[in-house]
């Protein structure tokens, strides 16, 4: 069983990757981490009538894809953890209607893809199953019609803002003993400075974030040098600048390991993202394209996967509410064989 | 974390790079100025065909109105409103543009409820409070009398 | 050429302040074209933006301030011809033209069009 310290579960069977799949769109692919997808759809409709459908369509693609290559049937599924960042978990419910497996769905905005891990490990760690699979997707219309304009609406984009990535990812975990393993893993918890610009979503989740590697840390006495990659999820630049400067002021340094899944996944000069990419399809895509391909080569032994997600619901911002920020932190390490 | 909201709000603040003015302000200018001027234009061909003042500027609106719903509908007018901002907001082709994008947005959720029902979800206030400002200026006209 | 140039520059003007709007102040697009409208209404009811429209023609009736004052131009001579109900009914009328072509037009393109992606 997990070993609890402080509030970070240490994890005793640590759950291995069996397979993963990352699917994504067109400005995904004119990224720099497009070799790294399975599948990039060059029409973000992917042929589909609603933007709803073409998320539903993501998710269903990056399951089908992690299964194929992990070899895993429906009926060994014992549990799929999913969430979107649509109302009512439309895409991941529509998404894998017809999986078959049994199924939670998970809501912690752009988090969600750490979230439905850290579910999954757990589910796993206490013995409840032999494989589970998290799974999270965006896509850039269909939040925009959502939380934002119309797409066809005219408007200028404020520099802070991020780019709602077109995209999916899904890992299949196992209690193999090959792969790469689920180290640990710490819930975050809601933190709220008082941000009120839903435009500035990075500043609303820096500070979960700070406290989620902060208690991470002290819970278990790592240092940062420890690790390859401390990679936030979708903190975008003005985030992440405000994590380290968080992060500094209780005395705390990443030590240069610090890099944010939102400035990954988009080249900033190049691709007109503002302030970077965002989405639950954004921390997914950059997991299963990136982050998990290179600890099964070892080219990344230690990882922090800390994806953040900001708690916005556009009725009570409205309303003057600020926005709540969450962080759930992954902590996965290369097979050492 | 011994942060403070107000101290955060002062980083944020400061980590928050602000619009590029510079850029925008002139912009709006230049492409707001420019619409206008195909207004004037359109104003003046209407007079030439011997309408009188108030019918062409009626039908310098309508056609404005008219290239913007164009140009909403294939997929234009959102890019040069990247460009233009407030230009592009604040003639009369941004309130079309208004009514248009969401009707076009939200026909996938039926020709009443989706097209219909929403097609007034960003312009709805201008009429709500344009109507309502009228009004009352007319109320006030009619009380102290002397129009 | 003067009636363009004027129109570029009033119209321009108007727009430039906007920006200023959304640049500057935390009003959303929806706020200032609220604002510009019921503005005009009161400008053109003060009777100050009649000889901006004389000046710049299309330069000031092309922003939403033009709507705006139309709606209290046509408020007032609906009272004059119909009394109160005029009042009540003269701006919807005036500006009729404009939200009935934005309507009908939108729903033209809304039949034949789909949104597309961006970037």
């Amino acid at each position: 069983m997990a070993v609890r310290k402080g509030s970070t579960l240490v994890l005793e069977t640590t759950p291995r990757v069996i397979s993963y799949g990352a699917v994504g769109s067109k400005k995904e692919s004119e990224g720099p981490l497009a070799a790294g997808f399975d599948q990039l759809f060059p029409d973000s409709t992917l042929g589909e009538e609603t933007w709803e459908k073409a998320e539903c369509r993501l998710q269903k693609e990056a399951i089908r894809i992690a299964m194929e290559k992990g070899k895993v049937e429906p009926e060994q599924l014992h549990c799929l953890f999913a969430g979107d960042l649509l109302n009512q978990c439309t895409s991941s419910i529509y998404g894998l209607r017809e999986v078959g497996a049994p199924f939670v769905g998970l809501y912690g905005a752009c988090s969600t893809m750490a979230e439905s891990l850290v579910m999954a490990s757990l589910f796993l760690e206490g013995g409840f199953g032999e494989k589970a699979a998290a799974i999270t997707s965006s896509h850039f219309c269909s939040a925009e019609r959502q939380f934002r304009f119309p797409l066809e609406y005219g408007g200028q984009r404020t520099p802070t803002s991020q780019w709602t990535v077109t995209g999916s990812g899904a890992v299949i975990l196992g209690k193999e003993i090959r792969g790469v393993k689920v180290c640990g893993v710490t819930i975050g918890r809601i933190r709220d400075m008082g941000v009120t610009d839903a435009n500035n979503m990075g500043a609303a989740m820096a500070p979960a974030a700070a406290d989620t590697l902060e208690r991470f840390f002290g819970d278990t006495g790592r240092k940062p040098a420890e690790f390859d990659l401390i990679a936030t999820g979708d903190l975008g630049k003005v985030g992440s600048d405000l994590l380290l400067e968080v992060l500094e002021k209780d005395g705390w340094s990443l030590s240069g390991r610090h890099n944010d899944c939102g400035l990954m996944i988009y080249d900033r000069e190049r691709q007109q993202v503002e302030a970077g990419g965002s989405g639950c399809g954004c921390s997914a895509s950059v997991l299963c394209a990136h982050i998990l391909p290179a600890l099964e080569r070892g080219e990344l032994k230690n990882v922090l996967f800390v994806a953040t997600g900001a708690l916005m619901s556009t009725t009570v911002v409205q309303q003057g509410e600020s926005i709540p920020g969450i962080a759930h932190l992954v902590w996965l390490a290369a097979d050492p064989a | 974390m011994s942060l403070t909201p107000k101290d955060y709000d002062r980083m944020t603040k400061e980590a928050s790079p602000g619009t590029k003015s510079w850029r925008n302000i002139p912009l709006a200018f230049l492409i707001g100025g420019l619409i206008c001027t195909l207004g004037q234009g359109l104003t003046q061909w209407y007079l030439s065909m011997g309408m009188a003042k108030d019918e062409a500027a009626a039908w310098t609106s309508v056609t404005l109105v008219g290239l913007s719903a164009l140009l909403t509908g294939l997929r234009v007018y959102d890019n040069i409103a990247k460009f233009g901002g407030a230009g592009t907001l604040v003639p009369i082709t941004g309130f079309a543009n208004a009514v248009v994008s969401p009707a076009i947005e939200f026909k996938s959720e039926g020709l009443v409820l989706g097209l219909g029902a929403k097609m007034f979800i960003i312009a709805g206030p201008v009429i709500v409070y344009g109507i309502t400002a009228a009004a009352v200026y007319g109320l006030i006209l009619f009380v102290m009398g002397g129009y | 050429m003067l009636p363009y140039l004027k129109a570029f520059l009033v119209g321009g003007a108007f727009c430039a302040l906007g920006q200023v709007f959304i640049d500057y102040t935390k009003l959303t697009p929806a706020r200032i074209l609220v604002a510009y409208v019921v503005s005009g209404v009161v400008l053109g009811g003060l009777g100050i933006y009649q000889p901006i429209i004389d000046f710049a023609g299309a330069g000031a009736t092309v922003p939403l301030t033009g709507f705006g004052a139309l709606l209290a131009k046509g408020t007032r001579e609906a009272l004059v011809e119909k009394g109160l109900l005029g009042a009540l009914s003269g701006g919807f009328t005036a500006a009729a033209a404009g939200i009935a072509a934005a309507v009908v037009f939108g729903f033209l393109v809304a039949l034949v069009c789909r949104s597309g992606d961006k970037g």
